[in-house]
């Protein structure tokens, strides 16, 4: 049985402005100990794909439609209590900002233990103990005095490690991850991302890294999907997304990273900029900076399926071939 | 060689945090309390040749910001010199330090601070050329259509305020204001890093685009490796305050010398590589506020030696316009 299987996922958000479809049709699975790579820029929808699955969304903002099924079981419109259980115990989330895992005015190890007896009642004590050594698992050194600090006492590198720590420490099947090292520096970036890879391996995880950055994905991930305006437009395994992309968006977001290759030429911009969700184009969201626009885009296009373990909503997009 | 367009010399940064009362007191009553000396920037040299476009990476931290504001007189430096066209600023007559200082110019990180919010965009970009004299009132509506263009927005759009506009639109604006007085040298810092990765190319293009129109020289700082890699003629890396490694692009990314240069490029995520095992340098950067004696990367340099501990490696030419400064260079006796 899939870890999670989501299918025609709709979350709105109803503002005084209007509704904004922040996702509109998100459907995707992931198997046990498997990486998926959500990328996205600002506006796509990445982020509250996240929130809907951890049933973190708050009003204005309301799942709307669809199914998101943890091992079989639907969350959707499951009792809060149900989800309490399963947040931070099954299914786990580390944010872009540490300080929304940690609280302020609470020592590590105060939060730590909670953490483990909210879920399971085990002796304060052996709590401690198993808080202690997830703080050594994901490479903080002497992890007992960390323990006693307070998260200011912390760098953001280390505070984002004990974050990760936290939402490792009950073993959890699905781990959600929004953007967990944008904010730090490469070399903390790549200590995240091996501790991650490190826990995931060992551990059987599945994983969900939400990020804008093509590049770390490439590294990380088994398979990628590309969000644009609150929906999937393209999915598939790294190799295929990356090295053959089919949907315009995914080659123009592919011709915006600078690479060594391009060198001092101009990059491949994608014109214009990510529309209003207010306002969204009629028919394709993307139709408006496509250079491969025509009429049959003013229709929606739906997700097919070009290639085995390929997803694609696009009328016209790139052809499976292998690039010179 | 000819005369670099600005050159630094030594120019040392710290910032001293004051002891408060009650620090004062207890000092005064025989504590054991010091200010505290941040150094920001540590005795760097640095020239930058006419048309270069030099790129300045590290890590959080590494003085990389306040070395950029300091070459574009935002901040003055603790110690060292400062030369425009082989002149030091503190030598220069007041016309030609009044030329100087319009010549550099800045562009900030976030541009939704660094635009005033009450100001309309033809008053945020005409505001310095006019009080400049570069350009008279009757002729600065056309001069600010002018230089929107220049920056590809539409100029039916200056009677807006910033707060109209996108994230890559008010960088635009930004970078409008610094070309209003014809600088010859930018100082861009983090100019594209709050920006989508779509919106960054278009920026990053735009950049190239001015370079080759208006001739200018760019000190482009950025903690993005491949920003940098792709901009950059020339690239310095800068560790807790000091330069470590200074050389060609090409060169510092097909052969880094330095074991920190290694360490950080070995740590970009790229696209070319799939189910890539990071085996990341250990620890973090230290505090400025107490750097480690000798080399400042020998708690976290896997080569470290014992003279490391002891002694500062002095950044040396180990190449032909390839610096580096560590010890290890030395003992291969280049």
């Amino acid at each position: 049985m899939s870890v999670l299987e989501v299918a025609g996922l709709r979350t709105h958000f109803f503002t005084r402005a209007g509704v904004v479809k922040a996702v509109d049709g998100v459907d995707f699975t992931l198997e046990r100990g498997e990486v998926m790579g959500l990328v996205g820029e600002s506006g796509s929808g990445k982020t509250v794909t996240g929130f809907s699955i951890l049933g973190l969304v708050d009003p204005p903002g309301r799942i709307v439609g669809g199914s998101i099924r943890y091992q079989g079981e639907e969350l959707v419109g499951a009792p809060d209590k149900r989800l309490r259980e399963l947040r931070g115990n099954r299914i786990a989330m580390i944010f872009q900002d540490p300080m929304m895992t940690l609280n302020p005015v609470l020592r590590i190890d105060t939060q730590m233990v909670e953490a483990i007896r909210a879920h399971e009642s085990v002796p304060k004590k052996a709590a401690w103990e198993r808080a202690r050594d997830g703080l050594g698992q994901v490479g903080i050194p002497s992890p007992e005095e960390r323990l006693r600090a307070y998260p200011h006492q912390l760098s953001g590198g280390m505070r984002q490690r004990v974050t990760i720590a936290i939402a490792f420490l009950n073993n959890p099947d699905l781990i959600v991850a929004d953007e967990p090292t944008t904010a730090l520096d490469v070399t903390i970036q790549a200590q995240i991302i091996y501790e991650a890879q490190k826990v995931c391996r060992e551990r059987g995880a599945a994983l969900i890294w939400i990020t804008h950055d093509l590049a770390v994905v490439a590294g990380l991930a088994d398979r990628i999907a590309v969000m644009y305006a609150g929906r999937i437009v393209e999915a598939g395994r790294t190799d295929d997304v990356i090295d053959r992309p089919l949907h315009p968006y995914t080659v123009g977001l592919l011709g915006s990273v600078p690479s060594a290759n391009k060198r001092g030429q101009k990059l491949n911009q994608i014109p214009g900029m990510t529309p209003n969700m207010l306002a969204l184009p009629k028919g394709c969201a993307f139709r408006e900076r496509c250079p491969r626009a025509g009429d049959a885009c003013l229709v929606d296009p739906d997700l097919t399926e070009p290639a085995a373990g390929r997803a694609i909503r696009c009328f016209h997009p790139h052809r499976i071939e292998v690039p010179a | 060689m000819s005369v670099p367009l600005i050159e630094v010399r030594g120019v040392t940064k710290h910032f001293v945090k004051r002891l408060d009362l009650a620090g004062k007191i207890a000092r005064r009553l025989g504590a054991d309390v010091d200010e505290e000396v941040v150094h920001a920037v540590d005795a760097v040299d640095l020239a930058i040749q006419p048309g270069e476009v030099v790129g300045l990476a590290g890590e959080s931290g590494c003085g990389k910001s306040t070395l950029g504001r300091m070459l574009a007189g935002i901040l003055p430096p603790t110690d060292g010199q400062i030369l425009f066209e082989g002149i030091a600023t503190s030598e220069m007559s007041g016309a030609q330090r009044h030329a100087a200082t319009l010549a550099v110019q800045m562009i900030f990180q976030d541009p939704f601070a660094s635009l005033n919010p009450r100001m309309r965009v033809e008053q945020i970009i005409g505001e310095a050329p006019l009080v400049h004299g570069l350009v008279d009132r009757g002729g600065l509506s056309d001069y600010v259509d002018d230089i929107m263009q220049n920056v590809r927005l539409d100029p039916s759009l200056k009677r807006r305020y910033p707060h109209q506009f996108s994230g890559g639109q008010r960088q635009r604006i930004g970078i409008a204001r610094a070309l209003a007085v014809r600088p010859r040298f930018l100082v861009c810092d983090e100019a594209i890093a709050s920006l989508d990765v779509s919106i960054q190319a278009q920026v990053l293009n735009l950049f190239m685009d001015l370079r080759e129109e208006f001739d200018l020289t760019y000190l482009f700082i950025s903690h993005d490796l491949s920003v940098i890699e792709h901009i950059a003629d020339r690239v310095v890396i800068m560790y807790l305050g000091r330069v470590v490694e200074s050389a060609p692009t090409e060169q510092l990314f097909s052969a880094p010398r330095h074991p920190y240069t290694q360490a950080l490029l070995a740590d970009v995520p790229r696209l070319d590589q799939r189910k890539h095992i990071f085996a990341p340098v250990k620890g973090e950067i230290p505090s400025p506020l107490d750097p480690p004696p000798g080399c400042h990367f020998h708690p976290r340099c896997p080569h470290a030696m014992p003279i490391c501990r002891m002694q500062q490696p002095l950044l040396r030419e180990i190449a032909p316009s390839t610096f580096s400064a560590c010890h290890l260079e030395g003992n291969s006796g280049t």
